[in-house]
């Protein structure tokens, strides 16, 4: 059930620059699954449409849920001043999130890029299978990697070579001498082709978890779409709304 | 307090209508809003075949507003008849399709097609649409062939017609007017005004398609401006929207004109708003005592 509600701010801190890690008290929390995602109000009105946001972490007995941003414009900017019991208007919990049952007693990857890492984090922490989790960064602020590490084999990449192996994701795969019988993504465009090609020559299934700029978060605007392989359920026109049937598709189904 | 509004010799409880493409058939803000309590649902643009729409992205956002170019995706008529006017039967609210074709061929099959189904009130043909590129705004922004749309499809239309205008013309009176001698029985006024916006720091266009459609409250002044001088040049009823937000941004629209009002963008901005802007204005009217709505349409004070 989709809700919109005023919640509060339990804490905020930047983790790395500009990138931020904010908990959130909310009734949402409850039905929060791992690639879900909220809509975060700005209350500035000039800044008119709601910030999709991945949900990093939930904890439901304490009604808590998480989420880690980077400031991209005005909206997650002044999200970043919000303070511990500040107000914070969202609405979720919204999308289809990973089908993590399907991956139970298999060899996976875990693959997270830049700001796609945060989802990585409540997806692998519910994942009961053999996990090498797979970070993709700029540089050495290594968000979250700590975290990540708790709940599986950790790899890193980054692109300037500072830490871990020096380029993407899958370039930690090849020097790891890695193999997996399934793969979930989140992550950059170029990344999430390069899982897709990836996938498709090993013959394996990929989750990816894709974004788009959105209006309305619930289906109703159709401005987040993708390309399908088969009709779309909506418009029937091989369009599927990432917002609703997505954000997390088989990378075979999509056209990217 | 009596909120009852009748456009065309159709009655609606209340002025508050969804403005055409910013809530689709109504299923997805059902889980927010209470259908039941709006004026009608003015339902996402159908052709007579599926459209698939423009390349994303489609939105962005801009100062007070958006931009969106999302071309129509829509699943045809077909599906529409089987799929959405079933699920807005449910519901005690009134039901506008918005009609959108390529030809005045596409529009006659569409709206002949609606004409067999009774629970249909009433038909918003949508010649203005800016982000596609064949047909709709071509109509839209020329007086001889908005007329000529207008008379054609009325000729086929069982449901009383508005005709939604584009804001994107010289003068908007000029088409108010060939729309009512041309059989119009109501206008939709206004549809996006063509924006762009560039992203700097990658040296692209924020959408695909060039250029947009504008919504959200920075558009309301124009919005108001057209309405007012559309109900000084015609006699048929006009539905006001542009940038409404706030149950005082709809009864603005009344004053300058409007019988109805339609809220857009601000369903993105805020799902329940449709329903708090029907409340904003009751509000209004018990505060300053106004019995009948009717009794604020085009009362501004000149």
């Amino acid at each position: 059930m989709k809700k919109k509600e005023i919640a509060l701010v339990l804490s905020q801190k930047e983790i790395a620059p500009r990138i931020y890690d904010m908990w959130i008290q909310t009734q949402l929390a409850g039905q929060a699954r791992p690639g879900q995602f909220i809509c975060v109000y700005p209350r500035d009105r000039a800044t008119l449409l709601p910030r999709p946001i991945s949900v990093c972490e939930v904890n439901r007995s304490r009604d808590a849920l998480r989420i880690v941003y980077r400031v991209a414009g005005a909206g997650t900017e002044e999200f970043s001043h919000y303070k511990a019991q500040d107000p914070i208007a969202i609405m979720g919990t919204l999308g289809n999130g990973f089908p993590v049952g399907e991956a139970v007693g298999k060899t996976v990857f875990l693959i997270g890029g830049g700001i796609g890492i945060p989802p990585i984090l409540e997806l692998a922490k519910e994942m009961d299978a053999k996990k090498q989790i797979l970070l993709g960064y700029r540089d050495s602020n290594t968000f979250l990697r700590e975290e990540l590490e708790k709940y599986g084999r950790v790899y890193v990449a980054a692109e300037d070579g500072s830490v871990g192996t020096r380029g993407n994701v899958l370039d930690a795969a090849a020097k790891n001498c890695l193999e997996a019988e399934m793969i979930f993504a989140c992550g950059p465009m170029p990344m999430l082709r390069a899982v897709k090609r990836y996938a498709g020559e090993k013959g394996i299934k990929a989750y990816i978890s894709l974004e788009e700029h959105m209006a309305c978060g619930v289906g109703a605007c159709l401005g987040c779409v993708v390309k399908t392989k088969n009709l779309d359920p909506h418009s029937h026109v091989h369009n599927a709304r990432i917002c609703t049937e997505g954000p997390v598709f088989l990378a075979d189904d999509v056209e990217i | 307090m009596n909120t009852q509004v009748t456009i065309a010799g159709v009655t609606f409880q209340n002025p508050v209508m969804t403005a055409s493409g910013t809530f689709g058939s109504g299923m997805e803000y059902s889980e927010f809003v209470d259908l039941n309590r709006l004026g009608a649902v003015v339902t996402k643009g159908v052709a007579n075949v599926p459209w698939p729409g423009n390349p994303v992205p489609r939105v962005a956002e801009v100062y007070g507003g958006m931009l969106n170019a999302i071309g129509l995706q829509n699943p045809g008529i077909q599906v529409f008849m089987e799929r959405d006017i079933p699920f807005l039967k449910q519901f005690h609210t009134k039901i506008i399709v918005n009609v959108c074709g390529k030809t005045v061929e596409d529009y006659i099959e569409v709206v002949e097609r609606l004409g067999e189904e009774d629970a249909v009130s009433m038909l918003e043909i949508n010649v203005s649409c800016p982000n596609v590129k064949e047909g709709a705004i071509a109509f839209g922004q020329k007086a001889d062939a908005l007329y000529h749309i207008t008379q054609e499809v009325k000729k086929h239309a069982k449901q009383p017609i508005i005709m939604k205008l584009s804001p994107n013309v010289t003068d908007i009176t000029e088409m108010a007017r060939a729309a009512e001698a041309a059989g119009a029985d109501a206008l939709s006024m206004i549809n996006t005004i063509t924006g762009m916006k560039i992203d700097v720091h990658k040296r692209r266009f924020a959408i695909a398609n060039k250029t947009g459609g504008m919504s959200g409250p920075a558009i309301k002044p124009v919005a108001v401006r057209m309405v007012y001088q559309a109900a000084h040049a015609v006699k048929i009823p006009i539905i006001g929207m542009g940038g409404i937000s706030t149950g005082e941004d709809a009864v603005e629209f009344l004053l300058a004109g409007a019988s109805a009002v339609s809220v857009g963008a601000m369903n993105f901005a805020d799902p329940c708003a449709t329903i708090r802007v029907l409340e904003e204005i009751e509000a209004y009217m018990k505060r300053y005592q106004i019995e009948h709505i009717t009794e604020l349409i085009g009362a501004v004070q000149e």
